[in-house]
């Protein structure tokens, strides 16, 4: 009898838990990788993620005003530590599930050299950038320009996108020659998929650390603690790894 | 109270929106009168073509104008070989789009107003003698002037009011292609929201303002007869 109960419950843990659905906020630079952690999530634990992309920054307008996102997994850390701060986020839950790798990249074959050395020659009209302003990358990409000197020389060739998925819309359409994006747009099997690019070396920029945290709809739901548990497991990591991420 | 770029920004929209409306008086003008006297087989489809903005989200439209203006697109080719160089963020591009982009504001208005016209009163030009040049001129635009003010406003306020097709081949580029919409949409991106407020409210009251002067400025509906 008392096997049968536990069976019972068991059964019914394992029917509510395929029943639960986590609303995810996902940073546009993290779609690639996201698409894969949720499916193998929900594989491995009967969860469902329900993905949004967005930009950090209308994401947090969208949050503030009731939104119903349970957990966000933000570009950078400054956005989830102020929804923290004004009670929009559960304390203790962030953590960073990633850091970005910069990329200068061209969908031309020849333009961007191994060094980048190119943002010194030129030879280009338009650097598509994402808004400095909003954008982690974009913040990032006008570092190194300014660390290598030629911020100035650059800043009237600048076309900003809205965020990084428009940025990199600019650049393969050809209607910007080259810009900053992130090695996650770009990368395939460990390298550079297409076109020509520049992984921009770590000392030229700050780290882009890219928070997760939960939201205060998803406060003790299962899901998206799963999820959370899930994104520090081996598996996530591995993907997360793949689109060319670092982790702590 | 009002930014610099700001500023810059709203004059920006106001000089779009007023050379857009130019643009289309001269090329929706003979569209819709064509639209509005061919009895031709044709008159179908070309309503449904001039229609289509109305229909097409705004990121399809600037996405594909993005592809055809880019170096690798026909216009692209086309403005590069003219030594013009190419479109996208730039505001000649911008120009370029919200003439597509506003078309039937302008086209519809005046195809109602012509159609209203009717045949006697060219009729009436034809047996005075008059060319149809002259028929145009001095009877046809004196008739439509409800019609011109109509779509010249609802042309103006749609182009003011844009903002997905400039989103997507703009660039944002203070002074050339950032736009009041896009610099409010930037503002809240940035969680600046005392700006977005102050800069959307300066957009409604501008809006309304145009917009009540339009209808005020409609002829009352005859009485009687």
């Amino acid at each position: 009898m008392k096997r049968l109960s536990t069976l019972i419950l068991s059964l019914l843990a394992i029917a509510t838990a395929h029943a639960d659905e986590v609303q995810v906020a996902v940073a546009a630079n993290f779609t690639g990788p996201m698409q894969v952690i949720s499916v193998l999530f929900e594989r491995d634990t009967g969860h469902k993620a329900n993905l949004s992309f967005g930009a950090t920054g209308k994401f947090y307008a969208q949050i503030t005003n009731g939104a119903p996102f349970e957990v966000f997994l933000a570009a950078d850390n400054k956005t989830p530590a102020k929804l923290l701060k004004e009670g929009h986020a559960v304390a203790g839950t962030a953590f960073t599930y990633a850091i970005g790798t910069l990329v200068l990249w061209s969908a031309d074959a020849k333009l961007v050299d191994a060094k980048g050395e190119v943002l010194k020659k030129g030879g280009f009209k338009h650097l598509s950038l994402a808004n400095p302003k909003t954008a982690p990358y974009g913040t990032a990409g006008l570092q190194v320009m300014n660390k290598l000197g030629v911020a100035d020389s650059i800043k009237p060739l600048i076309v900003q996108g809205e965020n990084i998925s428009q940025t990199h819309q600019f650049i393969s359409t050809g209607a910007a020659e080259l810009g900053f994006v992130a090695y996650s747009q770009v990368i395939k099997n460990g390298a550079i998929g297409s076109g020509s690019g520049w992984i921009v070396p770590a000392n030229l920029y700050d780290p882009i650390r890219q928070n997760a945290v939960i939201l205060d709809k998803g406060k003790d739901k299962p899901a998206a603690v799963a999820l959370m548990n899930y994104l520090k497991g081996e598996k996530a990591q591995a993907v997360i790894k793949s689109f060319g991420y670092e982790l702590r | 109270m009002l930014t610099d770029s700001d500023l810059q920004a709203i004059w920006l929209t106001i000089r779009l929106a007023g050379i857009t409306t130019m643009i289309l008086l001269l090329i929706g003008t003979p569209i819709a009168w064509r639209l509005a006297r061919s009895r031709s087989w044709w008159k179908g489809p070309l309503g449904a073509v001039v229609a289509l903005p109305l229909v097409l989200p705004p990121s399809v439209l600037g996405f594909y104008l993005l592809l055809a203006m880019g170096p690798f697109g026909p216009v692209g080719q086309l403005t590069t070989a003219l030594g013009i160089g190419t479109l996208p963020f730039t505001f000649w591009g911008l120009v370029v789009a919200s003439s597509f982009y506003s078309l039937p504001f302008m086209v519809q208005p005046l195809q109602n107003a012509f159609e209203s016209i009717g045949d006697r009163p060219l009729e009436v030009a034809a047996t005075l003698r008059a060319s149809p040049v002259d028929t145009f001129f001095s009877v046809v635009l004196p008739l439509a002037k409800p019609g011109f003010i109509t779509a010249g406003v609802l042309t103006f306020a749609h182009t003011v009011g844009e903002f997905g097709v400039v989103l997507m081949i703009g660039g944002n580029i203070p002074g050339v292609t950032r736009v009041a919409s896009v610099q409010i949409y930037d503002h809240v991106e940035a969680m600046e929201y005392a700006d977005a407020h102050r800069l959307a409210a300066v957009m409604l009251i501008f809006s309304f303002t145009v917009l009540l002067a339009m209808y005020l400025r409609r002829p009352k509906p005859a009485r009687g007869d």
